[in-house]
């Protein structure tokens, strides 16, 4: 399933050009559609598979890949709790965005969709990794992709921003990559065995018992890779040069699930195997969480572009997932979790509003508009909702998560400070959210050009109507979604407990 | 009945959501079909609320797990007791009257099936506020009705330059300043309770540290100042008058600005282990009380008259919650709802009739043309006055008497400040009737064509105003009906089970008989006195217009000025916290452009210097480097395979 999307791209690419002019890539545009519906039409069976209260890995595959000495890779795919939401979230976002992109993307649609479709193969494949090798693999084959479409597809200074990001993630991949080689070297001691070399993530999550010295590295070089990718601060400059400069589709994908890639490395890695670096660092991070959270907001509110605007609520939004997990007990864990994946819902539905606003109107500076909601009451109506769903309306997805989150810093009397600090985030929300909202939406119509626009089309609601029934679901129905988290966060807090001496 | 309760909120939901659909889809016939829709569900949820409060039994309803973490778990669950029955049937009740107002207000608008399905999302969501039995419940119905404020007070958002839509926001905005402190004490008593339902928080509540208990209070209080409009986040409500005026009839008089009132009396049981809090909230909801009646003194739009009056009368009723007495201020939320409500209808109908006049200067004489808005005007000013035998007379003396009575220090100054607030009330009430409706007319009849309000209007004017005079009898206080018998003050005793008071407010002699009626009937006395020399003082001084008054006014010019400029707090705010923050976060991006992404670019272009003998690898293609790192991944793997060989 997970190779689907893969074999997609190669369909397209071999798909037969049919006449030199002309609106040629409908059936190419079509086939891309076929594929990832049924991708995610098979990612539903995860969702109904692994119910509440699920424990362990299910689903799992594996085949033998290859060998050095002693150390047998095998090639394993499994979910547990932690991928099982973001598995899907991955899914349903790349669904959304193939029947989204076609309004913008114009030129070179066959290499666009095949990339895409590559890069949807290689997330899937990152949050379903269990064995170390595939998931680098994947991690590459998904972030490759995004490079060529922030630089073919993207805006006036793509190549800057393409060249950033790149040169940002291969700093921390290439880090990973380093980390990883060195923990595979260690060997691990599963029950009633003799110590052995493995790659199994599973394994050196349940049972690796390293130094205190080596855990201290190797938590280093995989956190700030993963930090990196989060981003937080201070590596979170590549963001709203790539968000600017991306197409809409690449950063609804960027901020729907590549982002969430870095938070799920930290929970999958960084907690279960290096405990007692864990301990020592988690306050850093919380701190590194709570600025996030507080310079992010500072700096959304003083955006004049929505795309900025956006991308900079992003790092605000991220740093509580930081917060969350660092805070290291069931509500941080949950609530990060959760915040993952309504951030994953309520960002991209705000890109794919700008990005038609944009398409109409050629410009995303805030002050050019103003009013718009007596001549687009759709659109409107939808950023409204997907604005409340960002800054946290309780009964919409926002909520929950931050609510989680901040409990979950708020519980202990030494990080106390930190989940107040973090709070002020609910308030700076509301200010620079509204006041986008009053500029673009609200006020008489100043500018004659707004006057003529047009609301959303059906196609266009056709793609949003899914993501607002996602704010309201997991809004009023948390239960369903942190049911399905619970027993793997619980074992990975426990191995924290345990593990940090 | 029980099975009944989710209705209360989901009637309205669900007008809302026909409302809605009906804005979008429905032809121009079918809008003036969303009103009665959702009056009807309002009405109904009336009707629901008013058979389970005569059944009289406490009901609780669980709908589904809202929030399960670890051992937190939040139900949606709903409670009816006397406290939730009471207000829910204040909302419903003065919000169906409203509904039915609105039906003529809004007649003209063509986007009237929008603002009914607000109107109906505004009373679902209140509903759930008041009958939530947890904190983070309340608190769904409690932004809940923020965002219902904000996007009623918005509702002409493209009116006088965007006006009503920055008063929406900054409404938003300074709730959830409130919220975030709600936020945090919710927290808190959790952290130490381990649980946020007000029943098992109760049963736990002894367990509590006094000072964690101080710091809960405050933080809930800070919560209620946001949403009840007390210093220091008062500053939304003036503006919110920018809505139509029958939401703020609604919202920013008789409903949601008493959330706050109403969420200390489900906490009291917290409240009554924190004289400090207590104290604090006594002493904020006095100074409110007078605060705002000073600048209610010298407004001239009419709107913002009433809304000044809005924030001093739930400043009494903070002062009440403050002193212990709960029941007192929950019946004053009471009637204040009554003649708040009918006052704002009031003025709605004297500016629909004036066709959008709203300063009161050029007002006068409007008795002769609107004879059925004069009288209930006057009457719900009589009240709002405490005129002796009104409904608002009654409450605001249980006030004063409780806070003179409570053991709470400085009593005897509460009481001063409070009893300084009911004369200015009481002048600031008279002068706005002679203003508008006494005197000439300062305009020119002929071109304004001042008209009486259609039937939808007047009716509900009727109603309020007959509340407004009877409403007195929900607490009429013991003495007074002592020769009649032992009959016990209804609203007292009503609310006795669910509120926790501190101290026994009423002295109580050996046989537990109260103590002292003499005192009682003087201090009544007093409130009479007070009453009837403020009325008296705003009717001479301004029955003839503002002439007489323009005198006295050049005598205090500097005083006059800072209370007509409302103390400049607005000013102060904008100056000393708005501004800062604006710059804080414009720095912030600079900080971020120059010197964070600064140093980035500068390592980039520092290394591509270095790198410039190897430069023929870097051709400016992308395709190219990804395929350098490939080829890179590829090495590393190997030399892994090497060294594991």
């Amino acid at each position: 399933m997970t190779f689907l999307p893969l074999l997609g791209a190669l369909l397209v690419l071999m798909m037969p050009k049919r006449g030199a002019a002309g609106d040629d890539s409908a059936p190419l545009w079509w086939t891309a559609q076929v594929i990832t519906t049924i991708t995610f039409l098979l990612t539903i069976p995860f969702w109904t598979g692994y119910g509440p209260g699920a424990e362990g890995v299910m689903f799992q595959v594996s085949v033998p890949w290859f060998r050095l000495q002693t150390l047998h890779v095998d090639f394993t795919l499994g979910i547990d709790g932690l991928s099982v939401l973001l598995v899907l979230l991955t899914s349903f976002i790349s669904m959304l965005v193939f029947f989204s992109a076609r309004s913008h993307i114009k030129e070179r649609e066959r290499e666009f969709l095949a990339w895409m479709l590559t890069m949807q193969c290689g997330m899937l494949g990152v949050f379903m990794a269990l064995d170390f090798f595939a998931f680098y693999v994947f991690w590459e084959v998904m972030l490759i992709p995004l490079y060529f479409v922030v630089g073919i597809w993207g805006g006036p200074r793509r190549l800057y921003a393409a060249m950033k990001f790149f040169l940002y993630t291969v700093a921390g991949s290439l880090l990973m990559l380093v980390a990883i080689i060195w923990l595979v070297s260690q060997p691990v001691a599963l029950p009633g065995q003799e110590p052995v070399l493995t790659s199994s993530i599973l394994a050196h999550a349940e049972h690796s018992q390293l130094a205190s010295g080596i855990q201290h590295w190797l938590f280093l070089g995989f956190a700030i890779a993963f930090l990196i990718q989060v981003p937080t601060v201070p590596f979170h400059t590549w963001l709203p040069d790539a968000h600017v400069e991306a197409p809409t589709s690449g950063s609804v994908i960027l901020a729907g699930v590549v982002l969430k890639m870095g938070t799920y490395g930290l929970i999958r890695f960084c907690l279960p195997m290096f405990p007692i670096a864990t301990h020592t660092f988690a306050p850093w991070l919380m701190g590194i969480g709570a600025v996030g959270i507080i310079y992010g907001a500072f700096l959304a509110w003083a955006q004049q572009d929505l795309k900025k605007l956006v991308a900079y609520s992003s790092i605000s939004h991220l740093g509580y997932i930081v917060l969350g997990t660092f805070a290291l007990n069931a509500y941080g864990l949950q609530g990060s979790v959760l915040q993952m994946v309504s951030h994953g819902l309520a960002t991209p539905a705000l890109f794919l509003l700008v990005g038609m606003l944009y398409e109409r109107r050629h410009t995303r500076r805030i002050a050019d508009f103003g009013g718009i909601a007596r001549v687009m009451p759709r659109f409107a109506v939808f950023l409204v909702l997907a604005t409340l769903a960002s800054i946290g309306l309780p009964g919409l997805s926002g909520f929950v998560g931050e609510f989680l989150i901040l409990v979950g810093a708020f519980i202990d009397g030494e990080t106390r400070w930190l989940g107040v600090v973090a709070a002020l985030g609910f308030v700076l929300g509301a200010i620079y959210m509204l006041s986008m909202l009053r500029r673009v939406l609200f006020g008489p119509i100043v500018d004659p050009a707004n006057r003529e626009l047009k609301d959303l089309s059906g196609r266009e609601c056709f793609v949003l109507v899914p993501l607002v029934v996602m704010f309201f679901w997991i809004g009023l129905g948390s239960k369903a979604f942190t049911k399905r988290t619970e027993k793997t966060l619980q074992k990975i807090e426990q191995r924290y407990t345990e593990g940090r001496g | 009945m029980q099975d009944m309760i989710f209705l209360i909120p989901c009637l309205p939901l669900g007008g809302a959501l026909l409302c809605a659909l009906i804005y979008a889809w429905g032809g121009s016939g079918l809008q003036d079909l969303a009103g009665k829709i959702a009056a009807a569900a309002v009405g109904t949820a009336f009707a629901i609320t008013l058979a389970d409060f005569i059944g009289g039994e406490s009901l609780h309803q669980e709908l589904f797990t809202w929030i399960a973490v670890d051992t937190l778990e939040i139900p949606l669950e709903f409670t009816l007791d006397p406290l939730s029955g009471f207000m829910a049937l204040i909302v419903t009740g003065v919000g169906f009257l409203i509904h039915v107002y609105s039906l003529g207000y809004m007649a003209d608008d063509d986007a009237r099936a929008k603002y009914f399905a607000y109107l109906n999302l505004f009373i679902a969501a209140m509903s759930v506020l008041i009958l939530g039995s947890s904190l983070p419940v309340m608190f769904i119905g409690w932004e809940g009705v923020g965002l219902m404020s904000y996007l009623l007070i918005g509702f002409w958002y493209d009116k006088d330059d965007g006006r009503p839509a920055k008063a929406g926001q900054k409404a938003f905005i300074a709730n959830r300043v409130g919220d975030l402190a709600f936020l945090l004490g919710m927290f808190l008593l959790f952290t130490e309770l381990d649980t946020v339902s007000f029943a098992g928080m109760q049963t736990s509540a002894d367990k509590l540290d006094p000072e964690i208990a101080t710091w809960a209070c405050l933080l809930l209080f800070v919560g209620a100042t946001g949403k009840s409009a007390q210093l220091p986040l008062y500053v939304w409500l003036p503006d919110a008058t920018a809505g139509p005026t029958p939401v703020s009839a609604l919202i920013h008089a008789a409903t949601m600005v008493t959330a706050g009132i109403y969420m200390l009396c489900r906490t009291s049981f917290l409240f009554a282990l924190s004289p400090t809090a207590m104290l604090v909230v006594a002493v904020v909801g006095a100074v409110t009380a007078l605060f705002a009646a000073t600048i209610a003194l010298a407004q001239r739009d009419i709107k913002k008259i009433l809304a000044y009056s809005t924030v001093s009368q739930l400043g009494y009723m903070f002062l009440a919650c403050g002193v212990g007495a709960y029941s007192a201020a929950i019946f004053h939320v009471a009637t204040h709802a009554f003649f708040k409500a009918l006052l704002f209808l009031g003025a709605g109908s004297i500016i629909h009739g004036m066709h959008g006049e709203q300063d009161v200067m050029r007002m006068g004489g409007l008795r002769k043309f609107m004879p059925v808005t004069w009288i209930t005007f006057l009457i719900g000013s009589l009240c709002l006055a405490g005129f002796p035998l009104t409904s608002g007379f009654f409450s605001t003396d249980e006030i004063l008497w409780e806070t003179a009575m409570a053991g709470t220090q400085p009593a005897l100054l509460l009481w001063g400040v409070g009893a300084i607030t009911a004369l200015l009330t009481a002048f600031y009430s008279f002068r706005l009737v002679s203003l508008t409706f006494l005197g000439e007319p300062r305009f020119v009849p002929a071109e304004v064509h001042p008209h009486e309000s259609p039937k939808s209007m007047t009716v509900p004017l009727v109603i309020l105003a007959g509340l407004a005079l009877v409403g007195g009898a929900l607490g009429l206080p013991e003495h007074l009906l002592e020769p009649l018998g032992h009959i016990p003050n209804w609203i007292h005793h009503y609310l006795e089970p669910v509120i926790t008071s501190a101290h026994p407010l009423v002295p109580t002699d050996g046989d537990g008989h109260t103590m002292s009626t003499a005192a009682e009937g003087l201090f009544m006395f007093y409130s009479s006195i007070i009453a009837v020399v403020g009325i008296l003082g705003g009717y001479m001084l301004f029955q003839r217009g503002p002439d007489r008054a323009g005198v006295l006014v050049a005598k205090m010019r500097p005083l006059h000025t800072l209370v007509a400029g409302k103390w400049f707090v607005d000013e102060i705010y904008e100056l000393f916290v708005l501004a800062p923050l604006a710059i804080l976060a414009r720095a912030a991006a600079w900080f971020d452009l120059h010197i964070v992404d600064g140093l980035v670019n500068g390592v980039g272009s520092m290394s591509r210097r270095c790198a410039h003998k190897t430069a023929r690898l870097h051709d400016g293609h992308l395709q190219t480097y990804a395929l350098w790192m490939a080829a890179g991944t590829a090495i590393i793997l190997g030399i892994v395979v090497v060294q594991l060989l």
